[in-house]
């Protein structure tokens, strides 16, 4: 098995002009980013929100921008409506650049590109039906057409019934429902979504990521979504950028960044989801052999491709091996993982064994001796 | 003192308070909604517009009402024609009654959420429309629930234009509990403006628990 994958991550496009021209394959990206900085007026001075932020994001794809409070996740995405008004940098949407866009022009954008919100933010005196209709209201859609497609929107998410409801009077799950057929009443091409799962919980969350993914393949919709969740990321998205302090700095396909992680801050917000040592375990393992006898134990992680080949695996290392702890999920067809193996060799030193298992793992390392 | 007087000075008391009340809610919610869209984040921002308004506002609103009355007795005649009766009165209790309701229906319009704004804009709503269809349907409750603290308050107000010669409980209260020492007289008024408060509040309070969907 070829360890060696194929990284066919993005490089990261130099911020230029005549861009497009350039980089023939980014002129057809469905929202592309050139350069865009957003510097906030702050008590203590200028605060740089976002650097240079250059993306593609394709026709289609769920694309997730992933950091921490405060890396400019929330500033970023409110820019491709025009919510937020980039310090620099350029916008192209379908190729357009917004940047000069009047209020009428906005409009008519904004009525392509739809919206759902963390706190859901509907019209707390409007009933469900009033709430998902609105948007086709101040577009003065004739109330024939109104009815037809609020209907259909609702019927979509599931809230038939719930139409003469108040938002007050729903479930955190049904408000967020409400929200999507509302963002989605005016037939648009992207759909930002704004951590609109972070309110949720886990079971919700599930939900609403089903019905996005739904969305998404029935009705090719583009989503970006921002998130804190990596859990969110790697549920729903095709690819992902990290964002920290205003960069990027790291971007690419889900697995790929969540099989290797190259970043500081991506390991940090993997963390939670990766299996660390289990503590039982921890009290049989020492840093230095305390005999000739003691087991090796390894600690393989496999970052994409097949499941691992346990037999060939077991039998290239020879001697008792034992599976302390491990697994391996599946993400966009690759298998991530990592294992925790003892093995007690009689022949074969600690490096010579990570040698030999190198060849069935992306990365092995030796984390101590048994007792 | 008969019936009839006592009935005539309760419904000068209800035009008085009815119409400067009726009017101060007519300019009362425009006034407040440019006061919130033209301030700092505002949909329409305009600082210098909203600091001279804000400014404008608050002028009236320091003046004690009796003092303003008086120093409005020109003004009033100009209007009106003359200094006395009901409708001498309901030029000072409008210009009162106005910036009083506009900063209690600026308080509730400023209560609305921005992620209700936000979420409007996003939808592709115009500024017209945000202030139609989701800062006014949204602060209805609140704007419920001001008015009827500004018709209160115009009772109250109601009852000193009474004293100096407009009509209504309020003269009736000085001229015959104060002048003649007629307890009885007093008394009524005072079970009348009772019952005419709490009806008001009550039906505001009802007005504005119906309307909160909150």
């Amino acid at each position: 098995m070829n360890v060696a994958i194929a990284r066919e991550r993005l490089e990261q496009p130099q911020p230029s002009a005549n861009h497009t021209e350039l980089h023939p394959e980014l002129s057809h990206a469905h929202v592309r980013f050139i350069g865009i900085g957003k510097t906030y007026d702050g008590r203590q001075g200028p605060v740089e929100a976002l650097k240079g932020i250059d993306l593609a994001i394709q026709r289609g794809e769920i694309f997730g921008i992933i950091g921490r409070s405060g890396a400019g996740k929330s500033s970023l995405i409110r820019t491709i409506n025009r919510l937020e008004q980039p310090s620099s940098g350029r916008i192209l949407i379908d190729q357009v650049d917004i940047a000069g866009f009047n209020e009428d022009q906005l409009v008519a954008l904004r009525r392509k590109i739809g919206m759902i919100f963390q706190h859901f933010n509907l019209m707390s005196a409007k009933t469900v039906w009033q709430n998902v209709e609105l948007p086709l209201k101040v577009a003065g859609v004739p109330k024939l057409q109104r009815e037809q497609k609020v209907r259909e929107l609702l019927e979509l998410v599931g809230l038939q019934d719930k139409h003469t409801a108040y938002p007050a009077q729903l479930s955190g799950g049904q408000k967020q429902r409400v929200g999507i057929a509302r963002a989605l009443v005016h037939d648009p091409a992207i759909l930002l979504c704004d951590e609109a799962t972070s309110a949720l919980d886990p079971e919700t969350t599930q939900s609403i990521l089903g019905l996005l993914r739904e969305i998404n393949q029935r009705l090719g919709l583009t989503i970006i979504l921002i998130t804190h969740e990596m859990a969110v990321i790697r549920d729903i998205c095709h690819r992902v950028v990290v964002l920290e302090q205003g960069r990027v700095v790291e971007q690419g396909q889900v697995w790929q960044v969540f099989g290797d992680p190259q970043h500081e801050v991506s390991k940090t917000l993997l963390a939670p989801l990766q299996d660390t040592l289990p503590e039982a375990l921890q009290g049989r393992i020492t840093a230095q052999p305390l005999s000739a006898q003691s087991s090796v134990i390894l600690r393989l992680r496999f970052t994409g491709g097949q499941e691992p080949d346990l037999g060939a695996l077991f039998s290239a290392l020879g001697g008792q091996v034992r599976l302390l702890h491990g697994g391996v999920e599946h993400i966009q067809g690759h298998a991530l993982g990592q294992l925790l193996l003892s093995v007690t060799s009689t022949s074969l030193g600690a490096d010579e064994l990570r040698k030999r298992a190198k060849q069935w793992a992306q990365h092995v390392e030796v984390v101590g001796y048994g007792i | 003192m008969g019936f009839d007087r006592l009935w005539q000075g309760v419904i000068d008391t209800f035009l008085m308070v009815g119409v400067s009340s009726l009017i101060a809610l007519i300019l009362g919610i425009p006034l407040a909604v440019i006061l919130v869209t033209s301030g700092k984040g505002g949909i329409y921002e305009a600082p210098t517009l909203n600091k001279a308004l804000g400014a404008f506002v608050n002028l009236f609103r320091s003046i004690p009402f009796l003092i303003l009355m008086v120093a409005l007795i020109p003004f009033t005649r100009l209007i009106v024609g003359t200094t006395y009766g009901v409708w001498a009165a309901v030029v000072p209790l409008t210009i009162a009654a106005t910036p009083f309701f506009a900063r209690i229906a600026e308080v509730s319009l400023r209560e609305v959420d921005h992620g209700l704004i936000e979420a409007a804009q996003a939808m592709g709503c115009k500024r017209h429309h945000i202030i139609w269809h989701v800062l006014l349907p949204e602060a209805l409750p609140g704007i419920v629930g001001g008015f009827t603290i500004t018709l209160v308050t115009m009772i109250n107000s109601s009852a000193m234009a009474g004293a100096i010669g407009a009509g209504g409980l309020g003269d009736i209260a000085y001229r015959y509990g104060y002048q003649r020492f007629d307890s009885q007289v007093m008394l009524t008024v005072i079970v009348l403006l009772v019952i005419l408060v709490a009806v008001i509040q009550l039906g505001g309070d009802r007005l504005a628990l119906a309307l909160n969907k909150r």
